[in-house]
């Protein structure tokens, strides 16, 4: 048993640290972020490095490796908040991946893969999807219907989409209305599309580990520097204890991902609800360790000028996307054994 | 990440689960004395399968296992609901303390008993002044004559009154900053200069005892780790203590939700929304401080050292079975004070969790100084 990186994953991690610390320095971040919009350059980059397809299978162009290594790009993409459709694109490539036929996915993964035909995942309730990330430049959208637990896969103009105003610039949403009879539906691949929305939440899981880690960071580091009374907050337990408890919080939601992550690649009869642990854990850890980080900065972090709260705005809007810490919360109570003899009106 | 057994940890686990198939004593009897016999014997019984000294090296009668082999062992005898042994202290720090502080007659001496549980310790750390500020206790050690005359009170001092050997720290230096002044002794508790008094708890029930020393007597060869060193050795058996504790609570936890989930069905409740919203989120807590407990093991197998680490699991933990405790309290409705056999006991003894081995408050400190870094309070 090894409960930690191979030597490999610890160089995608690293690698991709440095990059996007690179890249990402905090007055682009900064500028991105009011601008409302990515960087093309960092995109083509992100594709060159392979990072699109590095859990897509080598016979499609990926890197063929795996959810873990995939995870491990989100928590760093996460951390440097990186404005990018890296997100929506890979939740397309796992749909498909996984609920698409071979010629579904001979059709669809390669431009994923790539990076030069994107994709993203609308996650339909009662007709509409109200949240997804990307769909004004995707290629192909598919469709989620959670209703029906079926996906189809559509061009982007065969769907209406209404690009939303949000609290968290460093991503694009829209709204998606599928019209009537439009798609093709996912079919013969290794599981239904229920099974895949498991590996995207992960994913999301995995992101808001790294806003965690980088909120947290910032308030321990104002908290060693900012002097009130004579000494530093951080010496003081009603700030300090704040701290430890967004460690206890960060480094749960990384156990957790990183063990759901694992379940993906080597033990799917797990994954459900190793995912929606996961999922519903870190949204919670994601706004709680923001919001504390902004409580710790005080009156600055409350001020525009100071990068925190894009990195609450994420963790706020991460926790809405692809199931809510309520409705994964249901999921593991079902899963764990608590079965309803009807299904929840969730 | 590889959370897979290998070939030779299976093989360890599938062996151990069929020797406790095998061997299962059965249901602990009531009454006190009976209780402590019937785990006098069942320690007898590990012991003959080399299981009670499991992490001890081989040539101190142990197994030698690997952290690995102990967490699955720590895992699989609370999944039996095996009773526990009836020298757990020895086992977990008394022994490893000799064995890595001890001289060689020490352990030829010790280390035995311990294993077969012919002889009981005990431990003498907190004192009525010194909880958690353990470094400022006050009973006292004196050289006279070739031997230590110790005079002082102790207090939370489990299995007292059954036990033959205490480790107690003491001061030896009156002049010496606190942490430097101490020194660790294996004291003899056969004698009538110790004096043991049942402390009675919310529970009803007498787990601890308070231990007066007036005059008793140490001979200078029952020293551990030099004199002035009692911090130092004091420490290591601390983190042992906390090491060893992360995989068995956890599982404790799981098992004890299973319980609870049965008693949400039996009350209606299983359709309840808000009930399913807490049972999940406990479910939750409980698999991420076995995770947590997890990645400590990791860590700790390349280090060799339990880390700091350790202190996330013991806080998450002790806050997780409260939560779990009063929410089974809370399910059983209007009979929930009523005395049961399952929950109420519980209950009340979960209170103790966040105190017991290092309060919440001293281990929130531990990570904001030791893992975050941040400024020492004081």
């Amino acid at each position: 048993m090894n409960f930690d990186f191979t030597d490999d994953q610890q160089a995608i991690k690293s690698t991709a640290h440095d990059f996007l610390a690179a890249r990402l320095k905090p007055e682009k971040l900064r500028e991105l972020a009011e601008a409302g919009s990515y960087d093309d350059a960092l995109w083509k980059e992100m594709s060159e490095l392979g990072w699109p397809g590095i859990f897509v299978g080598e016979e499609h162009g990926g890197q063929g490796l795996g959810v873990v290594e995939l995870v491990i790009l989100m928590e760093e993409l996460g951390y440097a908040l990186a404005p990018s459709p890296f997100l929506s694109n890979a939740a397309a490539g796992l749909m498909i991946q996984h609920a698409g036929s071979d010629e579904q996915r001979d059709r669809w993964l390669p431009g994923i893969a790539s990076g030069e035909q994107r994709g993203t995942v609308a996650y339909v309730e009662n007709g509409v999807a109200a949240l997804v990330p990307d769909a004004d430049s995707a290629d192909v959208i598919v469709l989620f219907d959670s209703d029906s637990d079926t996906a189809s896969v559509v061009p982007s103009s065969d769907v209406q989409v209404e690009t939303l105003d949000t609290i968290d610039s460093t991503r694009h949403y829209s709204r998606v209305t599928p019209e009537g009879g439009a798609g093709e539906e996912l079919s013969g691949g290794r599981g239904s599309a229920d099974e895949a929305i498991a590996p995207i939440a992960v994913a999301v899981a995995a992101e808001l580990v790294g806003v965690s880690q980088k909120a947290m960071e910032m308030a321990i580091e104002y908290a060693k520097d900012r002097q009130q009374f004579g000494r530093p907050i951080g010496a003081y337990q009603a700030v300090s204890h704040r701290c430890a408890q967004m460690l206890l919080e960060t480094e749960g939601a990384r156990s957790v991902t990183l063990y759901a992550a694992w379940t993906a690649d080597h033990e799917p009869e797990s994954l459900q609800l190793a995912a929606s642990m996961a999922k519903a854990y870190a949204s919670d850890c994601g706004w709680r360790v923001t919001a504390s980080s902004l409580q710790v900065h005080g009156g600055i972090g409350f001020t525009w000028e100071h990068d925190l709260h894009f990195f609450l705005k994420r963790a706020k809007a991460d926790g809405h996307l692809f199931g809510s810490a309520r409705e994964h919360r249901e999921r593991v109570a079902e899963l764990a054994g608590l079965t309803r003899s009807q299904p929840a009106a969730v | 990440v590889d959370l897979t057994l290998s070939p030779q940890e299976e093989a360890f686990r599938d062996e151990l689960r069929s020797w406790l198939a095998d061997n299962h004593p059965g249901h602990e009897p009531s009454g006190d004395e009976a209780a402590f016999e019937f785990r006098r014997s069942w320690q007898r019984k590990l012991d003959e399968a080399s299981y009670a000294g499991l992490s001890w090296p081989e040539e101190y009668g142990g197994r030698g296992a690997t952290l690995i082999e102990q967490a699955i062992f720590n895992e699989e005898v609370v999944r039996a609901r095996a009773p526990m042994p009836a020298n757990v202290l020895g086992l977990i720090m008394g022994g490893p303390v000799v064995i890595a502080h001890g001289s060689e007659e020490q352990k030829e001496r010790f280390l035995k008993p311990i294993l077969t549980a012919e002889e009981i310790w005990c431990q003498g750390f907190s004192e009525p002044e010194s909880g958690s500020d353990l470094a400022s206790l006050k009973t006292k050690a004196v050289k006279d004559n070739g031997e230590w005359v110790v005079t002082g009170q102790k207090v939370w001092t489990t299995f007292a009154h059954e036990a033959k050997w205490c480790m107690l720290v003491a001061r030896t230096d009156q002049d010496a900053p606190k942490h430097k002044g101490l020194t660790y002794f294996i004291m003899d508790m056969e004698q009538d200069a110790v004096q043991v008094r049942p402390l009675r708890q919310i529970t009803g029930e007498a787990e601890f005892n308070e231990l007066f020393i007036e005059e008793a007597r140490i001979p200078d060869e029952n020293v551990v780790g030099g004199v002035g060193n009692g911090w130092m050795v004091a420490i290591t058996t601390l983190m042992h203590e906390r090491a060893g504790i992360g995989f068995s609570s956890a599982v404790g936890l799981k098992i004890a939700l299973g319980e609870l989930m049965d008693l949400v069905r039996e009350k209606g409740l299983a359709e309840d929304d808000v009930t399913r919203q807490r049972i999940a989120q406990l479910y939750i807590e409980a698999e991420v401080t076995r995770l947590t407990a997890s990645r400590g093991l990791t860590q700790q197998m390349k280090t060799g050292i339990p880390g700091p680490e350790g202190s996330l699991v013991k806080w998450q933990w002790s806050d997780t079975n409260q939560a779990m405790t009063e929410l089974a309290t809370e399910v059983r409705g209007p009979e929930g004070p009523v005395i049961d056999e399952d929950w109420t006991y519980r209950f009340l003894r979960a209170r103790a969790n966040s105190i017991e081995g290092g309060t919440t408050e001293i281990l929130r400190n531990i990570v904001a100084e030791r893992v975050i870094g941040l400024p020492r309070m004081r």
